[in-house]
């Protein structure tokens, strides 16, 4: 509430002061060519579809395949759904509301696994529990010869739950936090049991958090592209990657429109879900009420505890190690780490974060004090990036320029647009908070000193702006290093970056190797994790 | 109101019609309960009794162990030692005496914040502890309770559409809602402002004394102890100092402390 009356009243503001009405058209027309642009992804999956024969197209939408990609998606979100539940919300419970010994720790061990991309945790997985793994080799002496394989469904759900589920458990957190703990207390007077009590009083109130946390589990699910790769099982992103390299265009186009419908349909979900926390309950009661104490389940709670943090931190981070040390033995030409591919990443990634510096300023600034419906469109729209799976961008993209930009295709500045669109929202949306804050009399203020509106704007909001546009930045920075699959598909032949290099060893023996990379990208992670909070905290 | 004679006061209640049985039987009862938290010891050696339909006022600074009584009576904490008899049954006894869950007494309790559900409707609200009556009477009793607290009109609201005063009335009307032995008020009025405090004082003892409700409030306003309770204990450090009738203890302290705390209010 409070916001949006901020928002509205500056908005007001804002546009009773626009009396000159000519750089806002001006502004207006140059973030409208960049909507335009950055929706072309989309575009091109719907005109293709559209082109295509309708025999052909009802042929691919109804195949075995797409049937059989769908139902292993669906399949795939609801596990990976369910089990980031049944993990985050007993997790959060345990450390909001019992008394838990190092309740602290616990919840920074819960919230971690975030910066671990989800696939060189797949990676992890598999030199460890896969065939002639870390594991496998560990427990060969003790005559155990062979272990469940690790590939397939249960290996894609396992991997992804145990770094999705943070998400579950820090909204859940958040709702639980907020909640008046002598509600229970009440409910318990009132001849309810602890559990119905929770059935009643509690779940109902933390609903809405665990269902948002449950649909951002649900979209990333969705859209990752590594894991299902890593762990062979066939979705969605796995089959446009499989199909687009066969050259099967309309069937990567199909796959693609029915990948972004369902990310849509869980988009659409969670704004509803978002707008109905607008009236939450904000309680002012004592949190410490109703705290549960665990008595005898005291053990059993911190070996669960224990065993996710064991299963999300000390494994991958003990494989790494473990790469590391076995790293000496060197790589055969061409399978080698250098410099080059740390220089390609980050160069990659700081034109990218430059670029959407750049672009998110005009949207988010008219958003801020646009004052119309209209401007707020663009922002709208930069938004596509999040809901727009990275092989579907890389996938557009390669046939977007082959047709228009030929003499683009396969450059890096295709590669650089595809990280804007996925990205910029991130941009936009630290620009657009950090705008809001800044008073909008300041600029009359200056104006009315005689300077002109360009000059006011940077003399005035830049510097006021600039720890929200910095913060942004470095975001997509850190966002594009790790990015994967629009990297594959659209990086130059030869061009080799961080990511794609952990790709390459992937399959082959040389995983030693991979240890260097692979811990940079967790560091690199866990830098973005700090911005986020640190943006969080201000 | 305040400023009239008790007598008067008495006269006023005594025109209510009240549903207590047996003004002589004892409906609860502590004896020797003492509280302590590692090394704090928050209540010490309590003994006292309440009757049928009694309002008994626990009185005194914060800190002296008066929430933590009440607390103990619900069942949200476990006494280090003593023994709590409601209503006949003993809920909590030294050694391997039982222990009763505050879901196993028949102990309604009014918090000082309310603690409405803010999910649910006025009626749901009341309706929350009547899961045992078929809906049907569940509905007749909301609707007795609703009549009882005057708020027939907000019976659909939720909690956050309604003034601080109807939310108290709300919370009252929930926990009287499955006939409770023992009714305990946590600070009840302390979140209400002056002028509805006075306002609130008055109308939550006649609901009170209407439901015939034996009761126990916990303040540290010794103008609220005075004007609704029958009887008040003062406490000081997690013991009773003084009980007996609001006028006989205002006027005959037996004790330096109890003067002197009582002694301030007319300062104040």
């Amino acid at each position: 509430m409070g916001t949006s009356d901020r928002l509205d009243r500056i908005r007001e503001q804002a546009s009773v002061g626009e009396r000159d009405a000519r750089e806002p058209t001006v502004l207006a027309a140059v973030v409208l060519a960049i909507s335009l642009l950055l929706l072309s992804p989309i575009v091109w999956v719907l005109i293709h579809a559209g082109e295509m024969q309708t025999g052909r197209l009802v042929e691919l939408v109804v195949s075995e395949t797409t049937r059989s990609v769908t139902v292993n998606t669906m399949i795939l979100i609801s596990a990976v759904t369910a089990s980031s539940v049944a993990i985050g919300v007993p997790l959060a419970i345990l450390t909001v509301q019992t008394d838990l010994p190092f309740k602290r720790f616990w919840t920074v061990t819960g919230a971690l696994p975030l910066v671990v991309p989800s696939y060189i945790g797949a990676f992890a997985f598999v030199s460890a529990f896969g065939p002639r793994g870390q594991l496998a080799n560990l427990l060969a002496p003790l005559g155990i010869q062979q272990l469940p394989t690790i590939y397939g469904l249960h290996g894609t759900v396992l991997v992804l739950t145990l770094f999705t589920y943070p998400y579950v458990f820090l909204t859940t957190r958040a709702s639980l936090i907020s909640f008046d703990g002598t509600a229970v207390e009440a409910a318990r007077t009132l001849n309810h049991t602890r559990w119905q009590a929770f059935k009643r009083v509690t779940f109902p109130q933390i609903a809405p958090g665990i269902t948002a946390g449950a649909l951002l589990v649900a979209l990333y699910t969705l859209s990752d592209f590594g894991t299902p790769a890593i762990m062979r099982y066939d979705v969605f992103t796995r089959m446009i990657f499989v199909e687009e390299q066969a050259r099967n265009l309309d069937a990567a186009a199909v796959l693609s429109l029915l990948l972004l419908v369902l990310a849509m349909v869980i988009l659409l979900f969670e704004s509803r879900i978002n707008a109905g926390r607008d009236g939450a309950y904000v309680s002012s009661g004592d949190r410490n009420a109703g705290r549960i104490r665990l008595g005898y389940w005291k053990l059993p709670a911190l070996g669960f505890c224990a065993t996710i943090a064991t299963l999300c931190l000390a494994l991958p981070v003990g494989i790494l190690t473990l790469w590391l040390v076995r790293s000496a033995e060197a790589a055969p030409a061409g399978f080698s780490f250098t410099l080059s591919h740390v220089a390609n990443s980050v160069g990659l990634a700081a034109a990218a974060a430059g670029l959407c510096v750049v672009v998110a300023l005009p949207i988010a600034y008219l958003s801020a004090r646009g004052g119309t419906k209209l401007s707020l469109l663009p922002e709208r729209v930069s938004y596509v990036g999040y809901a727009v799976p990275g092989v579907v961008i890389g996938l557009s993209l390669i046939y977007l320029a082959l047709r228009f930009v030929p003499f683009l295709y396969q450059s890096v500045i295709v590669l650089v647009f595809a990280y804007v669109v996925r990205f910029l929202p991130q941009a936009v949306g630290t620009t657009e908070s950090s705008i809001l804050q800044v008073d909008p009399s300041y600029i009359e203020a200056a104006r009315s000193l005689g300077f002109g509106p360009i000059r006011s704007f940077r003399l005035v909001v830049l510097p006021l702006v600039a720890p929200g546009i910095a913060a942004g930045a470095a975001l997509v920075f850190l966002t594009t290093m790790k990015e994967l699959p629009a990297t594959l598909m659209l990086r130059p032949t030869g061009f080799e970056t961080i990511v794609t290099y952990i790709w390459l060893v992937r399959g082959a023996a040389y995983q030693g190797q991979a240890a260097i990379p692979a811990l940079i990208l967790v560091g690199v992670s866990g830098l973005s994790m700090l911005v986020i909070l640190r943006q969080e905290g201000r | 109101m305040a400023n009239k004679d008790p007598s008067q006061r008495i006269a006023d209640f005594e025109t209510v019609t009240t549903a207590v049985e047996d003004p002589e039987r004892t409906v609860l009862s502590m004896e020797g309960v003492s509280k302590d938290y590692g090394r704090e010891l928050a209540v010490e050696d309590l003994s006292l009794s309440v009757k049928d339909g009694e309002l008994l006022t626990l009185l005194g600074p914060s800190g002296c162990g008066k929430t933590t009584t009440l607390r103990m009576i619900a069942g949200l904490e476990e006494p280090s030692s003593g023994t709590i008899t409601i209503a006949g049954e003993t809920v909590t006894a030294d050694g391997d005496g039982p222990f009763r869950k505050p879901e196993e007494r028949d102990v309604g309790i009014v918090f000082q914040d309310y603690a409405l559900f803010p999910h649910l409707s006025v009626h749901e609200n009341i309706a929350f502890g009547l899961e045992e009556m078929d809906d049907v009477d569940a509905d007749e009793r909301v609707a007795e309770l609703l009549e009882l607290v005057d708020l027939e009109a907000h019976e659909e609201k939720m909690p956050s559409q309604l003034s601080g005063g109807q939310q108290q009335r709300v919370a009252l009307a929930r926990s009287l809602a499955p006939e409770p032995d023992v009714l305990l008020l946590d600070e009840p009025f302390s979140n209400l402002d002056v002028r509805l405090r006075v306002e609130m004082r008055e109308e939550v003892r006649r609901i009170l004394k209407r439901a015939g409700v034996t009761a126990i409030s916990v303040t540290h306003d010794q103008e609220e102890a005075l004007s609704i309770s029958d009887r008040v204990a003062i406490m000081n450090n997690g013991n009773v100092a003084q009980i007996g009738d609001p006028a006989e203890v205002f006027e005959n302290p037996e004790s330096r402390f109890v003067a002197s705390f009582l002694g301030q209010a007319r300062f104040l």
